[in-house]
């Protein structure tokens, strides 16, 4: 499960989002830049902190401003697969991988098992030894969710997983991805700007803008015409901006 | 083909490239000189005689013990500074850091003269340290404050610089996978920011090795205790000329080995980066 429902003021706009998702489903966050969804990402994670809210993943409570409770960004155990991926210049691939479950103590033997076993279904087995400057982008996505993966997260938290990545193999990773979370039984939330990646992955789609859920549901509520200009623009092509009164 | 065109368009430039050759030249001379003229001085035969000297033996000991020493202890008090004054907002962070750069301008007389009236037998906080016995001025704790005073600038700011270079999404990174954030300081950020770390640390080491005023005020000018090569050199002058000219080689060598190092360090920063 997991219940979102926290304040947060930013610069142009506060950030109010109420979002439930029943099983170890995968939420996706749609919308356009700058519409909250990374802060969304980023609140869950721990790396911010709510104004007023609660946030609870399965049976873990993050945060609960009324309670007071807190639980730091190391002990929520997300695995966050940034936008630009943050893979660790200075470390091979392998060491990549593996240090989630270094900076949790593992035993040697577990790490190698745990990294091959990552790598291996990841299909970058053969780059364990290579610096990650040397990737393609689609090897160094892969490396990533690897990292993410590795210490076995309550929740994968993925910020445009996507987007940096050139057609075909966004293609390929669309489908890897969704069959990847179908089988990892892993709650996740993804945010995306794309109509296409979030009717791919969502179990739930909630379209943010400026800090709101303005369409909540699954593909087929998402889908219905008329609903929202910006979903229509992935019909019609064009996305005229309605002036929108400040909050 | 190009080439010739090339030639017949630049044309124009040559008295300007004459100028800054000229420049360059005159430039590379000044500096050049003085070190070839010292060099020229003395050869190897007389540079290895003069080590057995104990002037230039025990200048040459104490100054890189005590370099050496300054520049852990900057390190050691510097780096947490360095990061905060990068990465927090905090009261006071200008006050902080306009202090901790002040040695860079202070003239190193000075910064003798101030450590003298602070640390020395009747000073500020002297004449309380010497109520129990305990005295800093003309000993070589007096030459390790003194080469902190005024080398610790060069470490401070260099770190801060690369500290405030590192993009955050990397220690966000490592707190999300499960470093405290300790750990993500000694695993992710020290390793990103090594470079620079390294050449702030090379750099701290080579003002204070070759740190003469504030010394020779503070600590006096002690053969065995508190006189540093610089000061060595500055002594040897009025008598044995070869042991200063000797010491001053061995600076210029390990100015050189210095430079070389920073230059390694801050072109590995570039392609890293």
């Amino acid at each position: 499960m997991i219940d979102i429902a926290v304040t947060k003021a930013l610069r142009d706009f506060t950030l109010d989002v109420k979002i439930r998702v029943p099983d170890a489903g995968t939420l996706v966050l749609l919308g356009e830049n700058g519409a909250g969804k990374t802060t969304i990402l980023n609140l869950v994670a721990g790396l911010l902190v709510p104004d007023t809210g609660r946030i609870q993943v399965g049976d873990r409570v993050f945060v609960d401003t009324v309670a007071g409770t807190c639980i730091t960004v190391e002990e929520r155990k997300t695995g966050y697969v940034f936008q630009n991926y943050a893979l660790f210049p200075f470390m091979t691939v392998f060491e990549n991988i593996a240090s989630g479950l270094r900076f949790r103590n593992t035993t040697r033997d577990v790490v190698v098992t745990r990294v091959e076993e990552c790598a291996a279904r990841l299909g970058i087995g053969g780059l364990l030894g290579e610096r990650v400057g040397q990737l393609s982008g689609g090897q160094r996505q892969r490396v990533a969710l690897a990292r993410a993966l590795a210490p076995e997260p309550g929740i994968l938290l993925l910020d445009e997983p996507l987007s940096a990545l050139d057609i075909p193999t966004r293609e390929a990773m669309r489908r890897e991805f969704s069959a990847l979370l179908e089988a990892g039984k892993v709650p996740a939330i993804i945010v995306t700007h794309d109509l296409q990646d979030a009717l791919a992955f969502g179990d739930q789609i909630c379209l943010i803008e400026r800090g709101r859920v303005v369409i909540s549901g699954d593909a087929d509520a998402i889908l219905q015409k008329g609903q929202h200009p910006f979903i229509d623009q992935f019909f019609i092509g064009t996305y005229r901006k309605e002036k929108t009164e400040p909050y | 083909m190009t080439t010739t065109m090339e030639r017949i368009c630049r044309r124009g430039n040559l008295p300007l490239r004459i100028l800054i050759a000229i420049l360059v030249v005159l430039a590379v001379l000044f500096i050049g000189i003085p070190i070839a003229a010292l060099l020229l001085q003395v050869p190897p035969d007389l540079l290895l005689a003069s080590l057995q000297d104990p002037v230039v033996l025990d200048a040459l000991c104490l100054s890189l013990v005590t370099a050496s020493t300054s520049t852990l202890i900057v390190i050691c008090f510097g780096t947490p500074i360095a990061y905060i004054n990068a990465r927090c907002r905090y009261p006071g962070k200008k006050i902080i850091d306009t202090i901790t750069d002040i040695p860079v301008v202070l003239p190193p007389a000075v910064a003798g003269l101030a450590l003298l009236l602070a640390f020395g037998r009747r000073g500020l906080v002297g004449q309380y340290l010497n109520l129990y016995g305990i005295e800093i001025a003309f000993t070589t704790i007096a030459v390790i404050m003194a080469q902190i005073f005024v080398a610790s600038p060069f470490y401070i700011r260099q770190a801060r610089t690369s500290f405030a270079g590192i993009n955050r999404v990397y220690e966000h990174a490592a707190r999300t996978l499960g470093a405290t954030p300790f750990k993500t300081f000694f695993s992710v950020t020290v390793p990103l920011a090594i470079a620079g770390i390294l050449s702030g640390a090379v750099m701290t080491f080579a003002r204070a090795l070759g740190e003469f005023g504030a010394t020779i005020m503070f600590a006096g000018n002690l053969q065995g205790k508190t006189q540093t090569m610089p000061l060595a050199i500055y002594g040897a002058l009025q008598g044995d000329m070869d042991a200063s000219l000797a010491l001053a080689v061995i600076l210029v060598i390990i100015s050189f080995a210095v430079i070389i190092v920073i230059k390694v360090l801050t072109e590995k920063e570039g392609a890293d980066t």
